[in-house]
């Protein structure tokens, strides 16, 4: 039972200090979570910390794999409006 | 000799503290009307005062990554050095590191009076990076001001902190004071451990702005509020926004326009939500001001920017350079007191001058003329001294019967000079020319054959004639010669009908 942090962190630092567990750690090129001491914070918060505090989509997996803040639900931006306006630019 | 008039200064301060006269807020008077103690505060602050910035430097170092809201204008995923968006850095530091490049650009910088913690993230979400940095510099670097801006959301419960460090200069970006207005600016933020979105979290927001703003200013800490003015969302809220804040004390409104673009991935940027035009932005700039302050200098800087504000310096100070450098700051205080002192000299001096004007209508009480915007190209200094070619910005003022204003400045390499596949295939002329909107003269102090030509055909007379002369003399002598010529005869307010 361990949250994963993947390779979209932007290391913005925001998710370190929260983790009741300290399992979370600077590295290269980007924060790891240490899946021997995270607890999910079961036990401390009814909600995931640093998925809670991440404002990046997608960088940070529950135990299945799957995407806490899949696209779009921390920006608002429809991914099929992201896929169109970046086809678009890809054109130019 | 002419001197420009300044607005203002014969009307005296009423006793509430706001201006009777209409002409009254002018950025170059701006600080006129406030108490000496914190005239005093502001006057040598590039950020805070518009006469500052033309001679004194300003510096931010991005040691606070961390954010606590999701802004519809952010992406944090963003780093580019061609972009000079709030925001955006190439480099992080650690607290050490930053002192470190402190000290070399002061050493280096003497002009450079003010350091700024604004990011990349909310300083107040990375407390214990902020207030290292601030706690080291306001020992080793007493005569650097410390300043700090936030979003809001972590400050009553650092306001106590913030004066503890002597940071006497704090900005809060207040784009609202409705959470309906909020909720389509912040889709969310981080509050007591848990993520919270909508209606609710922007109620939240505004209700921890307002109390820090209340607890800043009873504590004496001088307060400017940033806004974004963003078409259709807040733009004619934001007047309401100006004067809540005024009335609770903040003694600076700083109204900057959004940036926006596909590109940048940001929520507005994608889905398609419009910047103000430079005439929009002016409009309701003009419209805050009956009610207070309004800066109009602001050149929405990186959270890593070094310089004069509109320059950025940050390439000679990566950390590999100042890593090579000694710096025994001692010597450079003593070097940049010196500076300090010469530049209070001119500006002492030109202060004198305009003591000394009369107000053209005061001469030819029974006319009335237009008033007309100018562009003008500077490196700084206060006077007409860049080609129009190098420039990237334009200051524009303001030139009527009764005096020279500073009104804003166009960028005209807009936020982003990565090549040809930035943008649309309008040349630069064309893009500068579209940016000089509404200006009927551009001074500078040379010009080419090809770009006068164009400029010319589009109703902007260029000007080189007032190479290295005073800004608001220059301007306010082409305006004469307009006048003499008889440009100006109409009656009608051609300079703004043309802008729209």
């Amino acid at each position: 039972m361990a949250l994963q942090i993947i390779s979209a962190c932007v290391n913005c630092w925001a998710c370190a200090p929260l983790c009741p567990s300290q399992a979370i750690y600077e590295a290269s090129p980007h924060f790891l979570i240490d899946p021997k001491k995270c607890t999910e914070c079961d036990g401390d918060f009814t909600e995931t910390q640093c998925a809670s505090i991440c404002p990046i989509e997608g960088a940070i997996l529950n135990s299945q794999g799957m995407e806490v803040n899949p696209a779009g639900s921390l920006t608002g931006i429809p991914p099929e409006k992201w896929q169109s306006v970046m086809a678009e630019i890809r054109a130019r | 000799m002419m001197e420009l008039p300044v607005i203002g200064q014969s009307v005296a301060a009423p006793a509430k503290g706001g201006c009777a006269s209409s002409s009254c807020g002018s950025s170059d008077d701006q600080l006129s009307h406030l108490p000496e103690s914190i005239r005093e505060k502001v006057h040598n602050h590039p950020c805070y005062s518009e006469e500052a910035h033309h001679y004194y430097a300003r510096m931010h170092v991005a040691v606070a990554p961390a954010c606590n809201i999701q802004c519809h204008y952010c992406n944090r995923k963003y780093d580019c050095a061609n972009e000079s968006r709030p925001g955006v850095v190439s480099e992080l530091l650690t607290p050490d590191q930053a002192i470190k490049k402190t000290l070399a650009v002061a050493a280096t910088i003497p002009q450079m009076t003010v350091l700024g913690i604004a990011g990349p993230g909310d300083p107040l979400a990375s407390p214990e990076r902020t207030f290292k940095t601030f706690e080291e510099l306001s020992r080793t670097a007493p005569d650097i001001k410390l300043c700090v801006s936030t979003n809001g959301l972590m400050l009553p419960e650092y306001v106590d902190e913030i004066a503890k460090h002597n940071i006497d200069h704090v900005t809060i970006t207040i784009n609202c004071v409705d959470p309906e207005v909020g909720a389509k600016i912040y889709p969310w933020i981080f509050w007591k451990n848990k993520r919270i979105k909508g209606i609710k979290g922007a109620a939240i927001l505004i209700e921890q702005q307002q109390k820090g703003l209340e607890m800043l200013v009873a504590r004496g800490i001088l307060v400017k509020v940033n806004s974004v003015m963003i078409p259709g969302v807040n733009d004619e809220h934001l007047k309401e926004v100006s004067k809540i804040v005024k009335s609770k004390g903040a003694f600076l409104h700083n109204v900057m326009p959004l940036i926006a673009e596909a590109e940048h991935g940001t929520f507005y940027g994608i889905m398609g939500q419009r910047g103000p035009t430079s005439a929009e932005l002016r409009g309701l700039q003009d419209a805050c001001e009956g009610d207070m302050n309004m800066m109009r200098h602001c050149r929405q800087c990186r959270a890593d920017a070094v310089g004069l504000l509109g320059e950025d310096r940050g390439d000679e100070f990566s950390l590999d350079k100042i890593e090579a450098m000694n710096i025994d700051y001692a010597s450079a205080m003593e070097y940049r007191a010196q500076v300090h002192a010469e530049i209070e000299a001119k500006l002492q001096a030109k202060q004198e001058q305009k003591a000394q004007f009369v107000p053209l209508s005061s001469l030819h009480p029974q006319r009335k003329y237009r008033s007309v915007l100018m562009a003008v190209a500077t490196q700084g200094s206060g006077v007409i001294n860049q080609h129009f070619g190098h420039a990237k910005e334009f200051l524009i003022y303001e030139a009527s019967s009764d005096d020279v204003r500073f009104v804003g400045h166009s960028k005209t390499e807009l936020y982003c000079s990565g090549g040809d596949s930035c943008g649309d295939e309008e040349t630069t002329l064309q893009k500068i020319i579209r940016a000089l909107e509404g200006c009927e003269v551009v001074l500078c102090s040379k010009i080419g054959y090809e770009p006068w030509g164009a400029l010319e055909a589009a109703g902007i007379q260029p000007n080189g004639e007032h190479a290295m002369e005073p800004i608001e003399e220059a301007v306010m002598a082409v305006y004469q010669e307009m006048i003499a010529a008889g440009k100006l005869d109409e009656t009608e307010d051609v300079a703004y009908a043309h802008a729209s």
